[in-house]
């Protein structure tokens, strides 16, 4: 043990604070490569169905892959997130990238907000102008946000993960770091997908500052409705057997159809992989551009029927235009990060799986919660469940347009939502 | 109604001819391969020290390496041109088989099917010691006539190009298969998705089967099995270990065959992980083979290549992933619905490495007619690959009371 101790690097473990300004630079050769690799794919013969029953259809990743290959311009993610402020600093040992934009409003409320898989920073930068400046989007001056858009470890621009350990949990613990380094002492946090497990992690861990959080996937669930979802994977004895199928029984009673939509969201082939084995995978999302972006239009059957019209018929839905939908594929193979972004599925499947093995219950949530249910996303939670999995719920709303790239596809509806979800903790 | 049935006339003249095949693959097929293998990117390494993320990146790296530096596809296109393989049409698709017959008059014909992620490349081994007993430990009225078939969408045989080619229809071929050779009386034999197909055929029992042998208990895949015994435990905990960490391929390809198809297609390397990522016997067995240059049995190197290297030269590993979809919407269509009897005489083999132990009491729940069954002490999901002697032994034993 003594000659563990000696032999670290004294230089090592001296942490670095500091926050220093960022830029991208993507070298010319690697995008070079991309297109090389995508012009020189090798097809499958066309799926057997005319739908997308069998996965991304052969047509619309052929227009993909022509678009991203000759129409597309590679320059477009380095110009987008070069033009906004870009920040590294050190924290836990991984190097994080964010973006922070600070609103021209004095009394703007800082908010963290994270992006999920297969996203990026990429589908929360149309949210900025919105967000940190109110008045010209259609706001007022106490609506504004100071923003800060970092990625998660293993994504995009932040550095991957050399350890095991890091799952939601982890990230949480990194973003309330990254807020106090930046000095914010009162503040809020938003996420959706992958971003919104962090920020649950992050409002039960309820570090100094946090007042609140606002989630567009619901990320935990009442104990009926996981029993029902995750029960018959538990490893379990005969009478917890029996209490996991009575409280299933009464959930699928209750509300078989969002039941049955956040189901079958555990069912989807990308998400029993990722968690299992995102090595395996990641040999193929790295080395193969049309088959990393198959992978990642296969998220579900919403966004993908949206990204789908705007590649083949020319009408995009709101935000997820086909350049905005290449640019976040762009930047996942540019940085190389399709297998590092898989691993937070195996960590956080992990810790789960770890939590309810040791009988452990996630510790109890008591800040402000808000919710809204896009009518496009996996599931539509029914209020019932978002008020028994987060007892201080101080906002629900049910919105008529966006999915599970709200954000993405309506940055004006997505920012509405966020001013009046935190108004009261202003 | 009646115009389909004149215009049916035309295209229900099939061509039944048997036609002789061999293998000739364009050297540019296998520069570009090498080309794509040597230009792969790659991802950071696990940070596990196991299989616990996936294929380890010292596998595949060394997998990539050999492929691209000392492995040789002209030596398995020549052994598989050395035997005598065909192709004929049924059921609108091109079916490619090895058929060899034995010298002795007796010999049972045998129809063996392999599974996913293999080939007939899995079963090459077991041909002589099949049909050539006596050279092989064996004694003459251990001998069969083999015909392994390619099932549509894998290797030589034409893709399905409609929809239906589930296990179910590929048992109804088979069938054809064999009438169509002259076999009148003849018996089949499959593990995994050939255990499948093999299986189907038992329940179709078409005129001449006179009885099944299967290393992969399918049952299993349908439905909860009884635990009220210790090996009936274990077997379930071993199917339930299955399926909460190594299922997604499983999945993937019975739902999303086409999303995965892409990557298949695309990279090599993507390929050969995908098809190393079977089970976590077979996995480590590989491993050991590349990394340790420990092969264990017959799973070499150059034979794992063989079968990686026939996919990709083939261009099969997205219709092959579609069988899964097939027999995916095959049982959810019969859900709930018992699959029709098996009363032919059944024979089945316990392999100690294959993803659960099969005990015996399951085998007879489920198949009324147990003919054979015998628990072995080599050889894992890919028997016939690996241990080739003992599952011929095994093959012989099965059918004995059957000739």
């Amino acid at each position: 043990m003594e000659k563990d101790t000696a032999s670290i690097d004294p230089v090592e473990i001296i942490d670095d604070t500091s926050v220093k300004p960022f830029r991208v630079d993507f070298p010319q050769e690697s995008i070079d490569d991309l297109r090389r690799r995508i012009t020189t794919a090798r097809w499958p013969s066309k799926e057997l169905v005319e739908d997308a029953s069998q996965g991304v259809q052969s047509k619309m990743l052929q227009e993909l892959a022509r678009y991203w290959a000759t129409e597309y311009d590679f320059g477009r993610v380095t110009a987008r997130l070069n033009a906004l402020p870009q920040f590294t600093t050190e924290i836990d040992g991984v190097t994080v990238r964010f973006i922070h934009v600070k609103s021209a409003h004095e009394n703007a409320l800082p908010l963290i907000m994270t992006h999920g898989w297969p996203g990026s920073v990429i589908e929360l930068l149309e949210t900025i102008g919105p967000l940190t400046d109110p008045t010209a989007h259609g706001g007022n001056a106490e609506d504004a946000f100071d923003l800060v858009l970092p990625s998660i470890p293993g994504y995009g621009l932040s550095a991957q993960p050399t350890q095991l350990g890091w799952d939601p949990g982890r990230v949480a613990r990194a973003w309330a770091e990254l807020m106090r380094r930046l000095g914010y002492r009162r503040y809020v946090a938003q996420g959706g997908d992958q971003g919104a497990s962090v920020t649950d992690a992050m409002a039960r861990q309820a570090p100094d500052g946090l007042v609140g959080i606002h989630l567009s996937l619901l990320s935990a669930f009442p104990t009926d409705v996981g029993a029902a979802i995750f029960g018959g994977l538990l490893p379990v004895g005969l009478f917890k057997r029996i209490v996991i199928d009575v409280l299933a029984h009464h959930a699928k009673k209750k509300d078989p159809a969002a039941l049955e939509a956040a189901a079958a969201v555990f069912k989807r082939g990308y998400i029993v992989e990722m968690p299992e084995h995102p090595q395996t995978i990641g040999y193929a999302l790295t080395d193969t551009p049309v088959g990393l972006a198959a992978w990642m239009l296969d998220h579900d059957a919403d966004s993908y029927t949206k990204i789908s019209r705007a590649f083949l018929d020319g009408q995009p839905s709101g935000g997820l235009t086909r350049e905005a939908v290449v640019d976040n594929m762009t930047l996942y193979w540019l940085t190389n990060t399709a297998t590092s972004s898989a691993r937070l599925y195996w960590e956080q499947f992990r810790a789960i799986f770890a939590s309810i093995a040791s009988g452990e219950k996630p510790p109890k949530l008591s800040l402000p919660v808000a919710f809204t249910v896009f009518p496009g996303e996996l599931f539509q939670p029914p209020r019932e469940w978002a008020e028994k999995a987060y007892p201080n719920l101080i906002y629900f709303n049910e919105v008529d347009k966006g999915g599970h790239f709200a954000a993405w596809e309506e940055p004006e509806l997505f920012t509405a939502e966020l001013r009046a979800a935190f108004r009261s903790l202003r | 109604m009646a115009k389909e049935t004149a215009s049916d006339e035309v295209t229900i003249i099939h061509d039944t001819n048997v036609r002789p095949f061999r293998i000739d693959v364009p050297q540019e097929a296998l520069d570009e391969l090498r080309h794509r293998i040597q230009a792969t990117r790659w991802p950071s390494k696990e940070l596990v020290p196991d299989r616990s993320q996936g294929v380890q990146l010292a596998t595949m790296q060394e997998l990539a390496r050999f492929w691209t530096t000392e492995y040789e596809w002209r030596t398995a296109e020549a052994k598989l041109n050395a035997l005598p393989q065909f192709k004929t049409e049924i059921d609108g698709l091109d079916i490619h088989f090895i058929h060899v017959k034995s010298k002795h008059e007796d010999a049972l014909p045998l129809i063996m099917t392999h599974g996913w992620p293999g080939s007939v490349i899995e079963l090459l081994e077991t041909v002589d010691p099949l049909t050539d007993p006596t050279a092989h430990g064996g004694a003459v009225d251990d001998a069969f006539h083999l015909v392994l078939p390619s099932v549509p969408g894998y290797g030589f045989s034409s893709e399905p190009t409609e929809l239906g080619w589930w296990a179910g229809r590929v048992a109804q071929a088979w069938p054809e298969l064999m009438r169509r050779l002259g076999y009148t009386r003849y018996v089949a034999q499959g593990g995994d998705v050939g255990a499948a197909i093999t299986d189907a055929m038992g329940r179709l029992s078409p005129e001449g089967l006179v009885g099944i042998h299967t290393n992969l208990f399918v049952p299993a895949l349908g439905g909860t099995m009884p635990t009220d015994s210790e090996q009936e435990r274990a077997a379930a905990e071993q199917i339930a270990v299955f399926r909460a960490t190594g299922f997604g391929y499983f999945v993937e390809q019975a739902t999303r065959p086409q999303t995965i198809g892409y990557a298949l297609l695309d990279s090599p390397i993507a390929l050969a992980a995908w098809m190393l990522d079977h089970d976590t016997d077979s996995y480590y067995k590989i491993a050991g083979a590349f990394v340790d240059g420990e092969p264990s049995g017959n799973l070499t190197r150059d034979h794992i290549l063989d079968n990686v290297t026939l996919y990709w030269l083939t261009a099969t590993g997205a219709s092959a992933a579609r069988s899964y979809w097939e027999s995916g919407q095959a049982q959810a269509k019969a859900a709930g619905q018992a699959p029709p009897p098996m009363t032919l005489p059944f024979g089945f083999t316990t392999f100690p490495g294959e993803i659960w132990r099969t005990p015996r009491s399951w085998v007879e729940k489920a198949y009324p007619n147990v003919s054979y069954f015998n628990e072995v002490n080599g050889g894992g999901h890919f028997a016939a690959w690996e241990e080739p002697q003992l599952f011929s032994a095994e093959v012989r034993a099965a059918f004995r009371s059957l000739r």
